[in-house]
């Protein structure tokens, strides 16, 4: 790939990473920056290739680890993100989910 | 790479946009998220269809263990451990960066195939990566409470020493291609001024921090993308790196402080002499009992939380509060300030965990206007963003931040431990004011005692 697309590539991801976030509301700032965290874990595919690559048993273990690390960063970010939206939801099985704090009152 | 993993990564790159566009929305942001995995899904399976790759062994055995880790780790967490939790994995992101940069980096030098892009793009994705990796951990232990050294004097000067000292060994990699050292010494370098530059850091400026960790792993990303020459790499990374940066920005307008300030100058620090002019003989205490007659006769109650709902596990007990009081008629919101908590959009988790539902958590400038329509506000375990000095002392550390006015509502009742000062270490007039009760007392037992008594009448 040329520098000058790599670049153009860099600039406009940038404004389109602006635009999309800027309308994300304060409610969702965690989640969002949980769930862009794990999109952040993309280096995987550099250490997927670093590990498998056969260059020599030290590229290899960098490899390796860049893996374990990525791959907790992706795993974990995506995991944790969706257990966090899930308490957003709409409306959710709210009666089945109260009896452990309240004694029973109704919302 | 040929053209059908080009195309492969392009459907990862359009999966990212999509999910970051559907996590705008509370009701889209669940399939925004899937969005993002299958983004990630696609990437992976598209790199290991790569003829590069010749041995699995190595790459299986990272896969699972970074699968078990991760999944243990996210199931495992307590919703109140949340920043730290992000600051980790943030940390292990950065990490991963540094170590594809240098094993690129060291094939491209024994192979001879170094380019001075290779080279400094390297350099680049090191030195980020590197400062991502020990400040996340330091952010991390510091959320954690399992650190409280906030360095020593000076050690801005050390910092800028590092800087210089990572200028000149990025620099050496480049021109010196031939000796990988100079990389691993970047390497160094940038993990010891990540640990300089966050270990003064602390308290409430602790969102801001996360929040440009979270930045610069998207950063380094791009950095190894122009490494490997691969496209989404850039695309992905940008994306993380401009959200990060927006949450920076958002998060230093709610302090009214600037991010090289956040960095580089310690927490403003308000001397704590006036203590006793302030409070002497002017704070009135209250009881649960007393609380809930006032709550009792209210319309509109509004509820504020801080940190401190979070260190005592209040939310529960605020939730329970709420629906008692919605029961007898009574409407009850939420204020949320923006940098309450320790990372962006703390109190919205906390508060969505314990089934409040989104629609009652107002935004600071939306709910500003209704205090004086307020019959009763209830301040749980915060401080400085209640502070009215903040808008009366041009003199004061927290000057011109935007600030909930409590202190407009007819009542104020105040759930604290102590009259004790915030994060800025100044004390807060409104302990003092007419119209302000202070409850003394752990922020949930208090919110249980008051609920308790309520039922009573």
């Amino acid at each position: 790939m040329e520098l000058l697309i790599a670049v153009t590539l860099l600039a406009l991801a940038v404004f389109l990473g602006v635009e999309l976030i800027t309308k994300v509301p304060p409610t969702l700032h965690t989640p969002l920056m949980s769930g862009s965290n794990a999109i952040s874990g993309i280096t995987i595919v550099g250490a997927l290739l670093a590990a498998g690559a056969d260059h020599s048993t030290f590229t290899a273990v960098l490899g390796f680890v860049a893996v374990t690390m990525a791959m907790i960063n992706v795993v974990g970010g995506f995991l944790v993100t969706h257990r966090m939206l899930h308490m957003f939801g709409p409306r959710r099985r709210r009666a089945a989910a109260d009896q452990s704090e309240t004694d029973g009152e109704d919302l | 790479m040929d053209d059908w993993a080009a195309l492969g990564y392009l459907v990862a790159a359009v999966l990212f946009i999509l999910g970051l566009k559907r996590l705008s929305r509370p009701r889209t942001a669940v399939r925004g998220n899937q969005y993002g995995a299958a983004g990630m899904l696609v990437a992976v399976l598209v790199t290991l269809t790569d003829n590069s790759i010749i041995g699995f062994e190595w790459i299986v055995g990272g896969l699972i263990l970074g699968t078990v880790v991760g999944a243990l780790l996210a199931v495992k967490v307590q919703m109140t451990a949340m920043p730290e939790l992000v600051a980790l994995f943030n940390g292990f992101g950065g990490g991963a960066s540094v170590l594809v940069a240098a094993a690129s980096y060291t094939q491209a030098v024994d192979l001879a195939t170094d380019t001075s892009r290779l080279s400094s793009s390297a350099a680049l994705a090191s030195l980020i990566g590197a400062v991502t990796f020990t400040g996340s951990l330091v952010a991390f232990a510091k959320l954690r409470e399992a650190l409280h050294w906030s360095g020593f004097p000076g050690i801005t000067i050390l910092s800028g020493l590092g800087v210089v000292a990572a200028v000149v060994f990025a620099v050496l990699t480049v021109v010196d291609a031939e000796n990988a050292l100079w990389l691993w010494l970047l390497v160094a370098v940038g993990a010891v001024l990540g640990l300089l530059v966050v270990v003064p850091i602390g308290g409430a400026d602790m969102p801001v921090v996360i929040a440009l960790l979270n930045s610069l792993s998207g950063m380094a990303a791009v950095a190894a993308g122009f490494v490997l020459d691969n496209s989404l790499l850039i695309i992905a990374g940008s994306l993380v790196g401009a959200s990060g940066l927006i949450l920076t920005q958002i998060m230093c307008v709610a302090m009214n402080r600037t991010l090289l300030a956040v960095m580089f100058s310690p927490a403003p620090v308000g001397n704590g002499a006036e203590v006793d002019d302030i409070y002497a003989g002017k704070v009135r205490f209250t009881s649960p009992d007393d609380v809930a007659m006032l709550l009792e006769s209210a319309e509109r109650v509004a509820i504020v939380p801080g940190y401190g709902l979070a260190v005592a596990q209040a939310q529960h007990a605020v939730r329970d509060l709420t629906r008692r009081l919605q029961d007898r008629g009574v409407e009850v919101v939420f204020g949320i300030h923006p940098v309450a908590g320790r990372m962006p959009g703390h109190m919205n988790v906390l508060l969505a965990e314990a089934e409040v539902s989104y629609e009652r958590l107002v935004e600071m400038d939306d709910i500003n206007p209704t205090f004086e329509q307020t019959d009763v506000t209830i301040v749980i375990g915060a401080n400085d963003v209640v502070n009215p000095v903040a808008r009366t002392d041009p003199s004061s550390p927290i000057a011109g931040m935007p600030i909930l006015d409590v202190d407009k509502s007819d009542v104020v009742v105040v759930i604290k431990r102590s009259l004790s000062p915030g994060f800025a270490g100044i004390s807060n007039p409104l302990f003092a004011a007419d119209n302000a009760l202070m409850l003394f007392g752990d922020g949930r037992q208090a919110v249980v005692d008051i609920t308790k008594s309520l039922q009573a009448f």
